[in-house]
Parts: C-alpha cells; structure tokens; sequence
C-alpha cells in the first residue's frame, strides 16, 4: 500500500546558522520535540512503539517458548485447537501446528518490526540517495531519475513489492527488498521536491553569496532543511511496511516455515480455522493494526511539530 | 483539451518502455533461467533446450527483446503456464469481476466517506468529529485482508447475514452476457440473480473499500476545514446567499479538488487491496488470478499483469488530471 497521506507542503523552514538565532526562539528540532511531548497523540503512539520494540528486544527473555517450537503438538487434533486458557501452561491457547500463541506473538514481533525497519531503512535509503541527486544535481541527472521513479511508480507499490518478491525467491531478505524498493519512490521524489522548493532560499542565495560550492550548499544546507517530510514519511512508512510485510504473507511469499512466528504468517495460516479458532486470527492482527496505529500517531505528530504553519501556536 | 491527452499519453510511452524492459530482464534472470522457472525444478537438460527453442531463449537477447515488445504490441501477453490459455483472454474474462468489487468498494467510500469528512469539519470538536477521526486511524492501519477476515467470520460465519465467499450462489443458474453479474442479472431480468450476485459483492466490496473510504474522510474534514473559514465564504455569508448554496457551490465544491486527487490515488490501492480481499472471500476476479500466479510461478501472467495495470493506472491518473477542469473551471483557462 503506497503513502497513507499526501505529504505536508512547505517542509521545514529553519534558521540555517545558529548564529542568526538571536537566541529568544528555539531550533526547529527543540521546538517539535518540546511540541511533540505536549501532544497526548505522540505519547500514545511512542509508548505503543517502545513497549513493542521491548517486547521484540527481550524477545528471547519473554516468551515462554522458542519461535518455532511446538510444544503443544500433542494436544491438538485435527478437529480442535485449544484456545486461551484451555490447557495449563498456554494462557492464549495453541495454534493449529501446535506452537504456543503468547510466544508466537512475542517471537513475531521481532521479525515483524525486523522486516519493517530494515524494509524501511532500505526504501529511505535508496531514496534518499536518489532524491539527492536529482534534487542536488539537477539536469540530465534529475530527468533520468525522475523516469525511473516513474517507472516504480507506474505500479502500485504493493504490487511492485509483490512481484520484485517473487522475483528475488522465497526468503525473508526478499521481503524487505521487495518493500524498500516499492519505497524508494516515495522517498526520493518528496526529498527532490522539498530541496526545488527549498532553492529559491535567502539563506540557499546568502550561502551562494559567501561563496560557497555547490557540494557544501547541497549537503549542508539544502539537505538538512529539507529533511523534515522526509523523516515524517519514513515514520509513516513503517506501517504500511509492517501491514505490506503480512500482506505479502498472505499472498505465500518470503519463504520459511508455515509455523514461522511473524505476524502475517500467522494470520495466513488462522484463515481455514476462522470458524473454530477466530482467535488465531484476530491476536495477529490486533498486533499489527496497533503497531502501525503506534507508527502513524508519531509520524502525523511529527509532522504536525515540524510544520511551520502551525508551530506559533 | 485533446492536446493535453494527447501530450499526456505522450509521456506515458517512455515509462511503459522503461517497464517493459525490466519486466523483460526480470523474466530472463530468473534463478536457474526461465526455461527452468518454467519447467521446474527437476527439468531434463532435453526438455530444457526444447523449452529454449520453441520461446526463443536461446536467442541474442536484444532479438529476444523485440520479439517481446513486437508481440506486446499487437496485444500478445503469452501462454499463462497455470492454464493453457492466452494471459490477456484469463484477465479479460475475470477483469468484469474485479470492476464489479472496485466500484462498489468506491462507492461505498465515496459515498459514506465524503459526507463523513464533511460533517466532521461542520461539527469540529465535537463527538462526531472525534469519531470519524479515530475511525479513520484505524481504517488506515489496518490490513485489508485482516479487514476481510473480521467482516468473513462476523457477518457470514457467525450471523450467516451474508455469503462467505464466491460471486454467486451456485444453486442461481444466471446466464451471462457481460461478465459483470449485477448487470446480467438485471439486463436479462433474472433480478432474484442480480440480487444475490448483488449479496456476494457487499462483505468484500466494505472490506476493500475502507482504507479509501478512511483516507477519503480524512482529506475531505481537512479541506472543508480549510475552505470553510475562507474570506469568499464570509462574503457570500454577507451577501445573504442562503446556507444550502453557500454550503453546496462554495464550500464543498471549493473543497473537492484535493478529493478528487485522493480518489484517483486510491485506486492504486484499490487495485492491490482487490489481490488480498479477493482471496480471501475467493471472489473469482482478476486479483485472486494473480495470486495464483504468484504461487504457480506463471511469469507471462505477473509480467502480462503489471504491464496492464500500469496502463490501466496510468488511464485512470489521466481521467483524474481531467476531471479537474470540470470541478475547478481556473484549471480549465491555464
């Protein structure tokens, strides 16, 4: 799924050298920080990302039982699966194969958030390389670029994931490939467009007044002042990353295990037992609907911080 | 007007030929070549060459490439390897369907998802305004076959309301002229037909059509909030213009051109949220094919498909750009 919102106009618009600031206002960055902690929206958001990062950090520490073991083999049969509480030691039941769901979900948080940060970094990093160079360079070079990410963006990006996945073959790194690669648009034309929007500049024209090149302008003025959407999309791109991954294992690719404890997988496999076992479904999905509600409460506030419109408030 | 089309389509051909071209390297770097992602795993070297010959594998790859993009041309998408049949005959029989699904999911986002967003900013802070936000948080963050899933298992498992799956009852013997089961059902006056296809529609059309319809109410508050303050509206208040024009061809007409853009962006979603919510209501479209073929590895059904929706995508970005002279007559004097 492409971007949740159309990103905000404008973009950042800071006092490039600190030396200007007459020290009665505060950086654009202390500024949306301070706001951000004022905003109940942020806080909701932040407190449902750490508690899920711990969750996936202390994975091993948490879960009463390994990833994909399967310690409850025994007791299901091919007409019941034990839901929560039905058997001593399983407080959220077992799951068809047998696997314990209270360690599955803790297990696939980590791959879950694992597939979408690096899914993330990824698309941000391609992006923002490309975004550079055109926005940076210019000319010929922004005109090729700009056809290849029309080219990426000719196809909805869960379909670029999906076929650049099946593709690059049944693994988890394919996942993450396929989801920063159907990012990379995002990222590079709205980091092109904030640096155009960004040119026109007194402090771009004061920078070319004292004489320095172009490179210094680019890197150290022209990309830091346009990092702003940037950051607020990467943010919100986590989300659809986490909610594109399940998808993606949904459709039966990144390989592994059906047992494999990430969230999507065990949404896949809960589907033949929606009448039975509905919880097998619904934890799942719980988990990744609040992760990326925890995403994109910090990514809008975020924006909501970093834009100008609103920050004298 | 025509020369803006045409200037448009203009455009399209570089990024199409872009396409084609990694679409066409993509099929010729599959692991093992394509004469094995064919065959499979277990493929005699004999079968190998005989597969080489008759696709012309073992060709130089810029004459291999012309031949494709010829064959491309004349509207040849190749052999599905899943069924037998030509790729674009399977999407032109099942793509009746998915048009079907999308525009009831549309017109279930459009029409709740505009006077939600409008009401919301009317009444701003208050309860239906909090209301319509949170839901729409939520539509936006959840997964869309997690969606169908809910709807499946509350209305068609538990309360029986509705079919859990198919497009219509097997025990209806409907005919079928168009593909597009309402309408065959009504043109041929088997309307009990109509109905039930009509039925088999609804579970999968709310749960593809809800992340638009969140995203739709979210930028239809936003701009109503925007417009609604505007100095022209203050003045056409002054005038003494009564509420329903004012509302009507000054608020909300002045406040559709950003919907109208997110309309249009939503149907790049619609397009693959049909893959997923296909599936799972095993709604026998264009999306659930494509799974199939994703599991079957039919790569002229994944390469056919994405060159169609690219097309298809770039069409409908088209009708969008012109639909805003319509709506916004300044559009039309530049």
């Amino acid at each position: 799924m492409s971007t949740i919102l159309p990103p905000a106009a404008g973009g950042s618009v800071a006092p490039a050298d600190p030396a200007i600031d007459t020290g009665r206002g505060t950086g654009l960055w202390k500024d949306a920080y301070l706001r951000l902690r004022r905003n109940p929206q942020a806080i909701v958001g932040a407190v449902i990302i750490g508690l899920f990062l711990l969750v996936a950090v202390l994975a091993p520490l948490l879960a009463p039982y390994g990833g994909d073991e399967l310690p409850g083999r025994t007791s299901i049969t091919p007409t019941a699966i034990p839901g929560p509480g039905a058997i001593e030691g399983f407080p959220l039941g077992l799951d068809r194969f047998g696997g314990d769901v209270l360690s599955k979900l803790i297990w696939g948080a980590r791959a879950s958030l694992l597939i979408g940060v690096v899914s993330t970094a990824l698309g941000l990093a391609g992006g923002m390389l490309l975004g550079l160079l055109a926005g940076g360079l210019g000319g010929w070079v922004d005109s090729v670029i700009m056809r290849f990410v029309d080219i990426l963006l000719s196809v909805p990006s869960l379909l670029l994931a999906v076929s650049i996945a099946a593709m690059l073959g049944q693994s988890t790194y394919a996942i993450m490939i396929a989801i920063g690669v159907s990012q990379i648009s995002i990222f590079a034309r709205l980091l092109r467009s904030t640096m155009l929007s960004q040119r026109g500049a007194d402090y771009i024209l004061a920078a070319q007044t004292l004489g320095l090149s172009r490179r210094t302008i680019t890197m150290s003025h022209l990309l830091p002042n346009s990092m702003g959407p940037v950051i607020v999309q990467a943010t919100l791109s986590l989300a659809t990353a986490v909610i594109d991954a399940a998808a993606l294992a949904y459709l039966g690719l990144g390989g592994g295990l059906p047992q494999t404890a990430e969230w999507g997988r065990m949404l896949t496999y809960a589907q033949a037992e929606l009448g039975v076992a509905p919880q097998l479904a619904f934890l799942p999905g719980a988990c990744i609907v609040i992760t990326a509600l925890g995403f994109t409460l910090l990514g809008e506030s975020l924006r909501e911080a970093l834009d100008p419109k609103t920050r004298r408030k | 007007m025509l020369r803006v089309i045409g200037k448009r389509l203009a455009l399209l051909i570089p990024t199409l030929f872009g396409l084609s071209i990694l679409l066409f390297l993509w099929v010729r770097n599959l692991p093992g070549g394509p004469a094995t992602a064919l065959l499979g795993e277990k493929a005699t070297p004999e079968a190998i060459a005989r597969i080489n010959e008759l696709y012309g594998f073992d060709r130089p790859l810029l004459t291999q490439y012309l031949t494709y993009m010829g064959r491309l041309l004349q509207g040849d998408f190749g052999i599905s390897i899943n069924t037998g049949r030509p790729v674009l005959e399977e999407f032109a029989t099942r793509f009746p369907a998915t048009i079907e699904l999308t525009i009831i999911a549309l017109i279930f986002a459009v029409g709740v998802g505009i006077p939600l967003g409008y009401l919301a900013a009317r009444h701003n802070g208050r309860f239906i305004d909090h209301s319509s936000v949170v839901l729409s948080l939520i539509g936006i963050t959840v997964p869309v076959f997690f969606l169908a899933f809910i709807l499946k298992y509350l209305f068609a498992i538990q309360w029986s309301l509705l079919p859990p799956d198919g497009r219509q009852s097997p025990r209806i013997d409907a005919t079928h002229y168009t593909g597009f089961y309402v309408l065959d059902g009504l043109l041929t006056g088997e309307y009990d037909a109509a109905w039930d296809a009509f039925l088999h529609l609804i579970l999968p059309g709310l749960a593809l059509g809800t992340i638009p319809l969140a995203i739709i109410v979210r930028i239809t508050r936003a701009s109503v909030l925007e417009v609604q303050n505007a100095d022209y509206v203050r003045t056409a208040r002054a005038k003494g213009l009564r509420e329903g024009t004012i509302r009507g061809s000054f608020i909300l007409r002045n406040a559709m051109l950003p919907v109208v853009t997110t309309i249009g962006l939503q149907l790049g979603l619609l397009i693959s949220g049909a893959v997923l919510t296909e599936t799972v209501f095993a709604f026998n479209g264009i999306g659930r094919f494509l799974r199939d073929a994703i599991f079957g590895l039919d790569y002229p059904v994944l390469q056919g498909f994405i060159i169609f929706i690219a097309v298809l995508y770039a069409l409908i970005n088209l009708i969008v750009d012109l639909s805003y002279s319509v709506i916004d007559p300044r559009v039309r004097v530049q």
